[in-house]
């Protein structure tokens, strides 16, 4: 590692010198966090997660879950009731310093001086962690330009669009170089292509190895970026594994068959859950041992064709709601 | 933080601070040029020329003094006031929130910054009194310390003032119902020493009158009160609104939830 020793780092690893690469490692520790708002509602039951350095680590739950409140809690917005939190081995109750300079956020909600020019902001946020003008000056130039907004440095913030406002608290988030960040739905109101690069932002600044949480709506980009994911809802976790153990969990995958010529009713297929969505597409369920040859077979005696075939999206979604009514189910009980 | 991280970030929150209330000077810096402009104007020419001397001074002199320290007094507190209030009800408190900066510093820039707008109007405003009088400063040392010490108090106040706001109109009621009427029965258009012993007691308990007092007599040499008891009571205050300031901050009373 190039961090220089600090005095705690030397504690800690002369404490724990088995635990050594594990404490090193891990970029986010929750244990049975807790909170309860001063309406006496508990947002967040008791949960515990551990990210470790370097993943691209999705959070994920419907709305009310306990999203923001837990990220809230980690970057000192939301006081904790009970439980302890620490980034990087620094624990926020004693070493908040330390734990907030390896932290940067982007929070839910745009949350920045409207009237300020963008530029302003950015090296504003620097000023907050102590650098000096000259380096933030660089390091503002280099992630507005990344981001998109070096054109725009010298415009008010209120005049920037949804997706350039959204960048623009990744670029301020970024500016003291963290190595965790954490996006509270961060594409949540950005349009398809502006999303896309923004995701491809992240996996680059998570290559170079800083580590990324992050909260979406939208599975089908968590499924296909993040490594590893937690599923929250009504204040408790309900599944935190990696993204490839989550999806074999799905048993059934569901395609959507082209089919000519014109059907009338559902073809024949004996074994297999189908449906027919209009005269030209069949929805055919499909167990994992099944295989999909006698599929074809079947609707081939029917002198039916498979023009094109294409696996159905948002197979994550589906997981998602299953997992969410199982936990709705067990509440009830 | 080093010291000198520490230093960066509480200059960050001045020039943040003086860059806002520069940018609306048309809201901060020109509207208490003209109240004041037409006092003097009123009051000092108009109705002074009538009143003759008061304190040993003619009227003009005796008032521009507790002037400036009025437009001083309401400045510093409403630019930390309004600042600190939109910065929570904007949400861009949490830029700070999440950043490593001590709560004692948050304080000092937010302060600091109250007092150079409450200095920079008190500039403003004293270059405007040398078009209707003469000003000459009987001791420099007090009268830039008590400016500065009242800016600082003032600060105070109006952070605590937009603690507990929770609307635009909270931010106005300290203001108009308490900090004005005690400008006005401070001594800045009279001396107390006109009133009746009733009175003057009273007049003794009203905070404002020992900062109007300890101005004029740095910048007049004349005081109804004593100077060094009116530098105990100001710095008594500014370590009890500290304090507290201080508490509220770290409790994330009205800032987190
Ligand atoms: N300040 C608050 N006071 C009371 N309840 C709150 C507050 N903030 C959030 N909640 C409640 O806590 C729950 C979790 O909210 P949140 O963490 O924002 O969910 P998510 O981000 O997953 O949508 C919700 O039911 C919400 O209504
Ligand atoms: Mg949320």
């Amino acid at each position: 590692m190039l961090q220089p020793l600090n005095e705690d780092r030397v504690a800690h690893t002369m404490l724990t010198p088995a635990n050594q690469d594990q404490f090193m490692t891990t970029a986010l520790s929750i244990n049975n966090l807790r909170k309860v708002y001063g309406n006496g509602f508990e947002a967040l039951k008791g949960i515990s997660l551990q990210v470790e350095e370097g993943d691209f680590f999705a959070l994920l739950g419907p709305n009310g879950a306990g999203k923001s409140t837990t990220l809230g809690i980690v970057s000192s917005l939301v006081n904790k009731t009970e439980g302890s939190v620490s980034v990087f081995g620094h624990d926020l109750e004693r070493e908040l310093s330390k734990a907030k300079m390896c932290l940067g956020v982007v929070p839910q909600e745009f949350n920045f001086n409207m009237f300020e020019k963008v530029i302003d902001i950015v090296l504003t946020q620097a000023g907050y962690y102590g650098i000096p003008l000259k380096v933030a000056r660089e390091r503002a130039e280099f992630y507005l330009r990344k981001l998109g907004l070096w054109e725009k440095r010298n415009e008010r913030a209120r005049m920037l669009s949804g997706g350039m406002k959204r960048r623009l608290m990744i670029a301020r988030a970024l500016i003291h170089n963290p190595r965790l960040l954490i996006l509270d739905e961060p594409t949540a109101g950005v349009d398809i292509e502006l999303r896309r690069s923004m995701w491809d932002f992240l996996q680059e600044i998570n290559a170079a190895g800083t580590t990324i949480i992050l909260t979406t709506h939208y599975l089908e980009e968590a499924e296909s970026l993040c490594r590893n994911i937690a599923i929250i809802d009504h204040g408790t976790i309900v599944q935190d594994t990696s993204m490839r153990e989550l999806l074999a969990q799905l048993n059934t995958e569901t395609f959507i068959l082209d089919i000519t010529p014109a059907q009338q009713q559902a073809p024949q297929l004996k074994g297999y859950r189908s449906e027919l969505v209009d005269d030209h597409t069949l929805v055919v369920e499909v167990e994992r041992e099944q295989g999909m040859n006698a599929i074809f077979q079947a609707l081939e005696a029917q002198d039916i064709q498979v023009s094109s075939m294409r696996n159905k999206a948002n197979r994550l979604e589906e997981l998602f709601v299953s997992l969410v009514e199982q936990n709705l189910e067990q509440e009830k009980a | 933080m080093t010291s000198s991280q520490l230093f960066v970030a509480f200059w960050t929150i001045v020039t943040k601070e003086v860059r806002r209330f520069t940018r609306i000077w048309g809201q901060t810096l020109l509207p208490p040029a003209i109240t004041m402009t037409l006092y003097f104007i009123i009051f000092g020419n108009l109705i002074g020329s009538r009143i003759g001397e008061m304190g040993g001074f003619n009227y003009m002199e005796y008032i521009v003094p507790g002037l400036i320290m009025m437009s001083v007094i309401t400045n510093s507190y409403g630019n930390v006031v309004s600042s600190f209030y939109s910065t929570k009800f904007q949400r861009n408190i949490e830029e700070l929130l999440v950043s490593p900066i001590p709560h004692w510093v948050i304080l000092c820039g937010y302060v600091i910054g109250g007092v150079s707008r409450g200095l920079a109007v008190g500039f403003i405003v004293t270059l405007l009194s040398l078009f209707f009088t003469d000003l000459q400063i009987s001791n420099i040392a007090i009268t830039v310390s008590i400016v500065f010490l009242t800016a600082v108090l003032f600060s105070l106040g109006g952070f605590i003032n937009a603690v507990f706001a929770n609307s635009f109109d909270d931010i106005s009621i300290v203001p108009t119902f308490i900090l004005t009427p005690l400008t006005y029965l401070g001594g800045v258009f009279y001396s107390i020493s006109l009133l009746p012993d009733f009175w003057q007691g009273v007049s003794m308990l009203n905070p404002i009158l020992y900062m109007v007092n300890t101005f004029r007599y740095g910048i007049l040499g004349v005081s109804d009160i004593n100077v060094g008891f009116a530098y105990s009571m100001i710095l008594l205050f500014i370590v009890i609104l500290f304090s507290v300031s201080l508490h509220l901050l770290k409790s994330g009373k009205g800032i987190r939830s």
